[in-house]
């Protein structure tokens, strides 16, 4: 017997709600092939639904509903329906002489005209003890950044005013997601910023504006690498070519002094098409993996090593079609984009969690975004499945296989190997931090060595931008040093852009947990 | 398969890491998982185990009759605390009967103490003796405490030596002549003076603390003058400031700062400056954002690492399964929607108390979230509280209620769960707030669950 205690973590919503979801998922979870109904079911933030949705978020009793963890979440009970109030003797269920509060009645979050995402109740968590100021990398060297708490839940309030703005700074926010992390009232900060930055974008940045361009641009990498990849040598030469980068920088503000990925000669699909796709079957045991741009375009080798290490463990492998997980969207506020591309993700990857797929991804920005931020931010039918069914990698493997009396079994690799390994913010947040040197601390012959706390300071799209660059760099800072004092002259870690700045900081060659995986246990 | 241990610790504050500490040192294979970062990073960084022993009864009986809004009872009614104390251990027998203290004993305050200095090593001081030292707060007060930074070692009140207190106009919460003004109605033995210096004014008004300790971490140039060096700059003026009794002006030998002095190379700021000033120099503690509560958080999370024990945050505990009526077999985490089970042999419950969230209340009753554990609280909500809001509030006692080997008790005064260990915040009976014994109780509560922990797997 399971008990559901209802721990208050459980998103932005009270203890009640978490309940709720304890028991609703002892009813539909191992059903695969069906997806839930209901929970997903939530009014959509300020981004239209496409054609349709505008009328639906200005009915405003919509929003309510799904938030408010008093009321039912039950749409089919008729107390729902009706308007709520502020539960005083003024209700506008018709008024009443009764002194008495009607819970039913009482709905404080529909005082404010809504429209916008509900998040009234995350900002009245909030006790403003600083924790998250405390842990935002980038307050640490930018002057002029106010900080999560203020670009969260004090921004949030700010706006139930019409005549606010948005504040400019909240485009220094980096969604390194440290705040949520810190928070100890589970005020769903990052949720906060994405929101208020996709209405910054929307509503008062210049369209023509270079830096728009830029940031789509950089949002939008999968279209690049994705024409990139067409001729992947010429494209590697030709965007790191000198001159090209110096008129980039002048021009868009993409600092000259990164290097571009180096685009692979055969993506991961063109690898994946070319053997034929799964080499094991298991309808028992079946894993839809995510592999998201960069394993495809840059680094097909974590996808070839998540492949044979599943495969070795006896899954069958799907690759459903797949589009950007909308990661370096949010970061710059591009939530259309970053719709439209879930739109797909969520669709395939249904289709694939339906055929019994758990979707698992190797780079902890994609698996973040398709947990927390795909269901925090759109409503697509089938979005809650698909946050509930995914796993990172190594994760995933650790909770369902013997993954120690593998590793120990195996001996080790066939050198010794040495590593400065470092936790992206990313997988920090999904409880995540500590498994690669975890998993790897008995194995013999590996070395693992965890360079410390600190963000790597790249966050995605931050550091690829010439007015970031150097705040980019003095965060990295604490990382490279640590990186220099470890033994290891090798760097690991899941995320590619964390990557890139550890090889930009140190030199290093850098690998992903995957890939030392594959060289213990399958070789 | 689950994600198992043989002691699993819920909880990433002092109590939890105690217990994961002591239990691996007893041989057991631990991992602690903890909701959020830890929350040491709000805490002061003051190690204090017993400063005050507050009245529990009032020196007249209550007014008799139903409640209304609470009991009422003038303040002044209520016997002031015996205390500041000089020895915690000396006062322990004086507690209530039910005090976390009187259950595990004086032996275990003091072994957990010692575990503390063991981890810490040079970073603390206050080990050479079992007295209390006298440190000043940033509220102006003088707080009893066993143990305390290095960074504040020359800040102690027993010390006579002439004091500069140095504030910042942009730090608002702190307000060094104030601060200085009230040390003095102290009655501290010491000369001292406040003084607000221009220096934070070159970062923006609200500019982070950790902007500030950046900065002096990194010798950040500030307007072309390295910052450590304008601090000390901005500060010199000042350090004739202090007058005495007589009228006579002392040269000061200890200069008091906010807590912002560095991160990562707080000591080499901090001797940096005081060679610059040719004085001693000081932090006083914090509220959070809290510089000393992050370091200590650092150097705890490293010794974790060094005693073999595996961590995670970001992972709060949602239910758990029984194994038969007195055991838990496995709680279950959330994984950002994912439930994954964590298969253990002993759990320590160390999720803290009402501040932590360990406890949780609403208008219908107080109770523990995870586990389910037996809470005791009066059933007439008016009950929970007095009207005067630094008296002995009945809530401050709230939480589990365990025996001398910390195993949880259920409503029948029996074990709940034979293989549960309950430490720090959540275990009820103790006013940590009143007492200042917050750090005490988690240290010596904490050692005694993780050991009892891995005896539990042992046997």
């Amino acid at each position: 017997m399971t008990r559901h205690t209802g721990d208050d973590g459980d998103e932005a919503s009270g203890t009640g709600a978490s309940e709720r979801h304890g028991d609703a998922d002892d009813g539909t979870r191992s059903r695969p092939g069906v997806p839930e109904l209901g929970r997903d079911e939530q009014p959509a933030i300020f981004v239209p639904d496409d054609e349709e949705g505008e009328g639906d978020e200005a009915a405003g009793s919509g929003a309510g509903e799904a938030m408010d963890p008093r009321t039912s979440t039950d749409p089919r009970t008729a107390t729902d329906q009706r308007t709520a109030t502020d539960g005083g003797v003024e209700s506008a269920t018709g008024g009443s002489d009764s002194a008495e509060l009607d819970p039913d009645a009482y709905d404080p979050i529909d005082v404010f005209p809504e429209g916008d995402l509900d998040l009234r109740d995350g900002a009245d968590s909030c006790y403003k003890c600083t924790s998250c100021d405390t842990s935002c990398p980038v307050a640490e060297v930018d002057d002029e950044f106010p900080g999560p708490k203020f670009q969260g839940p004090e921004q949030w309030r700010l706006k139930r005013k019409d005549d606010h703005d948005i504040d400019e700074s909240i485009t220094s926010c980096s969604n390194c997601m440290r705040c949520d992390d810190a928070c100890p009232s589970s005020v769903p900060l990052s949720q906060m910023h994405n929101e208020a930055r996709g209405q910054f974008v929307e509503e008062q940045m210049e369209k023509l504006s270079l830096e728009y361009v830029r940031n789509r641009i950089l949002a939008n990498y999968r279209t690049s690498a994705r024409l990139a990849s067409v001729v992947p040598r010429l494209s590697t030469f030709a965007m790191n070519f000198g001159p090209a980068r110096w008129a980039m920088d002048k021009v868009l503000g993409i600092p000259k002094e990164r290097e571009f990925p180096e685009f692979a000669t055969r993506t991961f699909r063109e690898w994946w098409r070319d053997r034929g796709g799964a080499q094991v079957e298991n309808p028992d045991k079946r894993v839809a993996y995510f592999h998201g741009c960069y394993s495809n375009y840059n680094t097909p080798e974590v996808g070839k090593a998540m492949v044979r290490v599943y495969e070795h463990f006896g899954y069958e492998v799907m690759v459903p079609p797949q589009k950007c997980s909308g990661t370096p969207m949010f970061a710059n506020g591009m939530l259309k984009d970053a719709r439209r591309h879930a739109e797909t993700n969520v669709e395939n990857l249904v289709a694939a969690i339906g055929d019994g797929a758990d979707v698992i991804a190797s780079c902890t920005s994609c698996s973040m975004s398709l947990r927390q931020e795909y269901p925090e931010l759109f409503d697509i039918h089938g979005i809650e499945d698909v946050s509930d069914h995914t796993f990172e990698a190594l994760e995933y493997l650790r909770i369902h296989e013997d993954l120690d009396g593998a590793l120990a079994e195996s001996g080790g690799p066939e050198d010794d190997r040495e590593l400065a390994y470092h936790a992206p913010c990313h997988a920090r947040n999904q409880g995540l931090a500590r498994q690669a040197v975890e998993t790897f601390r008995d194995v013999d012959g590996v070395e693992m060595e965890d360079v410390g706390d600190s963000c790597s300071g790249i966050s995605g799209t931050y550091g690829w931008k010439s007015e970031k660059y150097e705040k980019s760099m003095q965060i990295g800072e604490e990382m490279f040093d640590h990186m220099e004092d470890a033994e290891g002259e090798v760097g690991m870690t899941e995320c590619p852009t964390c990557a890139m700045q550890m090889e930009h900081g140190t030199g290093y060659e850098i690998e992903h947990p995957l890939q030392l995986l594959e060289e213990t246990v399958v070789a | 398969m689950a994600i198992d241990s043989e002691v699993l610790v819920v909880g990433g504050g002092l109590a939890g890491i105690t217990a994961a500490v002591a239990a691996a040192r007893e041989g057991a294979d631990v991992r602690l998982v903890s909701h959020k970062a830890s929350t040491l990073r709000q805490a002061s960084g003051l190690i204090d185990a017993l400063g005050y022993v507050p009245a529990t009864e009032p020196s007249k009986p209550l007014r008799e009759g139903p409640p209304t809004a609470g009991r009422n009872l003038d303040p002044d009614e209520w016997p002031d605390p015996e205390g500041p104390l000089a020895d915690p251990f000396e006062a322990m027998d004086r507690l209530p009967d039910d005090h976390p203290y009187r259950l595990v004993g004086a032996d275990a305050l003091r072994e957990g103490l010692e575990l503390f200095d063991d981890l810490v090593g040079d970073a603390y001081l206050g080990g050479h003796t079992d007295r209390n030292a006298l440190v000043p707060t940033f509220g102006g007060s003088v707080k009893p405490t066993a143990r305390y930074p290095a960074s504040a070692a020359a800040a102690l009140a027993s010390d006579d030596r002439p004091t500069l207190i140095v504030g910042f106009r942009s730090l608002t919460e702190y307000d060094a002549r104030a601060f200085a003004d009230r040390l003095a109605a102290a009655g501290v033995p010491f000369d001292v003076a406040g003084t607000e210096v221009e220096f934070a004014e070159a970062f923006r008004a609200d500019a982070k603390i950790t902007r500030l300790a950046k900065a002096l971490d990194r010798d950040e140039p500030i307007d072309g003058t390295p910052a450590r060096e304008a601090l000390a700059k901005a500060v010199g003026p000042h350090l004739h400031d202090v007058v005495d009794d007589e009228g006579g002006v002392d040269r000061v030998e200890r200069v008091g700062f906010p807590a912002f002095l560095g991160d990562d190379h707080a000591a080499e700021v901090r001797a940096d400056l005081a060679d610059r000033l040719g004085a001693d120099v000081f932090e006083i503690p914090m509220g959070p954002p809290s510089l000393p509560g992050l370091r200590l958080e650092d150097l705890l999370y490293d010794a974790l690492d060094d005693a073999g024990v595996r961590f995670e945050t970001g992972t709060p505990a949602v239910g758990y399964e029984v194994d038969g009526d007195d055991r838990i077999d496995h709680l279950v985490m959330d994984r950002k929607g994912s439930e994954v089970p964590y298969g253990a042999e002993a759990v320590v419950l160390a999720t803290g108390g009402l501040v932590g969230k360990g406890l949780d209340s609403d208008r219908e009753g107080v109770r523990e979230p995870v586990l389910d554990l037996h809470v005791p609280q009066p059933a007439d909500r008016y009950e929970w509280f007095v009207d005067d809001a630094f008296g002995e509030q009945p809530y401050a006692r709230f939480g589990v209620r365990p025996d001398e080997r910390l195993r949880p008790l259920d409503a029948a005064g029996e074990v709940a769960y034979d293989d549960v260990r309950v430490a720090g915040g959540v275990v009820g009976g103790a006013d940590v707030a009143r007492e200042k014994s917050a750090s005490g109780v988690s240290l010596a509560t904490g050692l005694v669950a993780g050991r009892e922990a891995a005896r539990e797997v042992q046997q």
